[in-house]
């Protein structure tokens, strides 16, 4: 086993670089296409996770565990990021009962 | 070689379902095809050797953050809202400019090439100990003050989220 771990090759880091920025980039796209602020908030997850996925490729490839303990904390501050938004969100659907952005565009409701 | 065809799999998975995600009509059908991304992102960090990371990505963002979010919308019942889309041209200039940043950074990445690079199966830096022992002793503080953040969060969202009392 511990042979087969050992023969797996490394991928270029450009591989890596390629597919994280894609990834980023759809996000992008889906927080300016989107009207649901619930599909926004994932779009946003969706480009933290690119840059996790690209952070612990660079920490691999540099034999760095910075990089991979960096990524733990984001991921610490995403799932609170994630927690808070959701609260924000149920309160602004109790209230308004309308989650798309087009019509929640008033700072005061 | 078996590497990269198994790289090939997930990232197409992975960008599928990341494109099927944007392009569901209904909320329920992002949220899944969601987990279905982190899913193979995890699967790329178990091909980098990240085990912890592995793990905790999917314990985290599956286990907890996607169940949030489908809580949200099966208890809300937002469901049934099919959004009424955006006029046609703001999508495509959306589509543009994501295209255009895509553009912009890959042709910046094209010839980076690490000077120095390890093979993460051999180094095992991914590895439970190995981080844990870097955790514990250089980035101690950090690692306290999350649980500090994660207080914060959860007094949020509990006095967020509940009802006013008459």
């Amino acid at each position: 086993m511990q042979n087969i771990v050992q023969n797996i090759q490394t991928l270029p880091i450009s591989y890596y670089l390629f597919f994280c920025s894609g990834l980023f980039c759809i996000g992008v796209i889906g927080v300016l296409i989107k009207r649901n602020a619930l599909v926004i908030l994932m779009s946003i997850e969706l480009m933290i996770n690119s840059i996790n996925l690209l952070l612990a490729a660079f920490s691999a490839y540099s034999n760095d565990p910075a990089g991979q303990i960096f990524v733990f904390f984001i991921m610490v501050v995403a799932a609170a990021e994630v927690a808070i938004g959701l609260a924000i969100i149920v309160v602004i659907f109790r209230s308004t009962n309308s989650l798309d952005i087009d019509v929640l565009n008033k700072l005061k409701w | 070689m078996f590497t990269t065809y198994i790289f090939y799999f997930l990232s197409i998975l992975a960008i599928y379902s990341a494109i099927m995600m944007l392009m569901s009509r209904k909320p329920i059908h992002s949220v899944l095809y969601l987990t279905l991304t982190f899913f193979t992102i995890a699967g790329h960090y178990i091909l980098l050797n990240a085990q912890f990371l592995a793990v905790v990505h999917i314990i985290v963002y599956a286990g907890a953050i996607m169940v949030l979010f489908l809580f949200t919308v099966m208890l809300l019942n937002l469901n049934n809202e099919e959004r009424s889309p955006k006029p046609g041209w703001i999508k495509m200039l959306a589509i543009l400019s994501g295209g255009m940043l895509m553009v912009v950074l890959v042709g910046i990445f094209r010839t980076y090439d690490l000077v120095v690079s390890y093979n993460p199966h051999l180094t095992q830096i991914g590895l439970v100990k190995n981080l844990g022992k870097v955790l514990f002793e250089q980035y101690l503080l950090p690692f306290e003050l999350a649980s500090v953040l994660f207080l914060t969060a959860m007094v949020g969202a509990v006095l967020l989220a509940k009802k006013e009392q008459i």
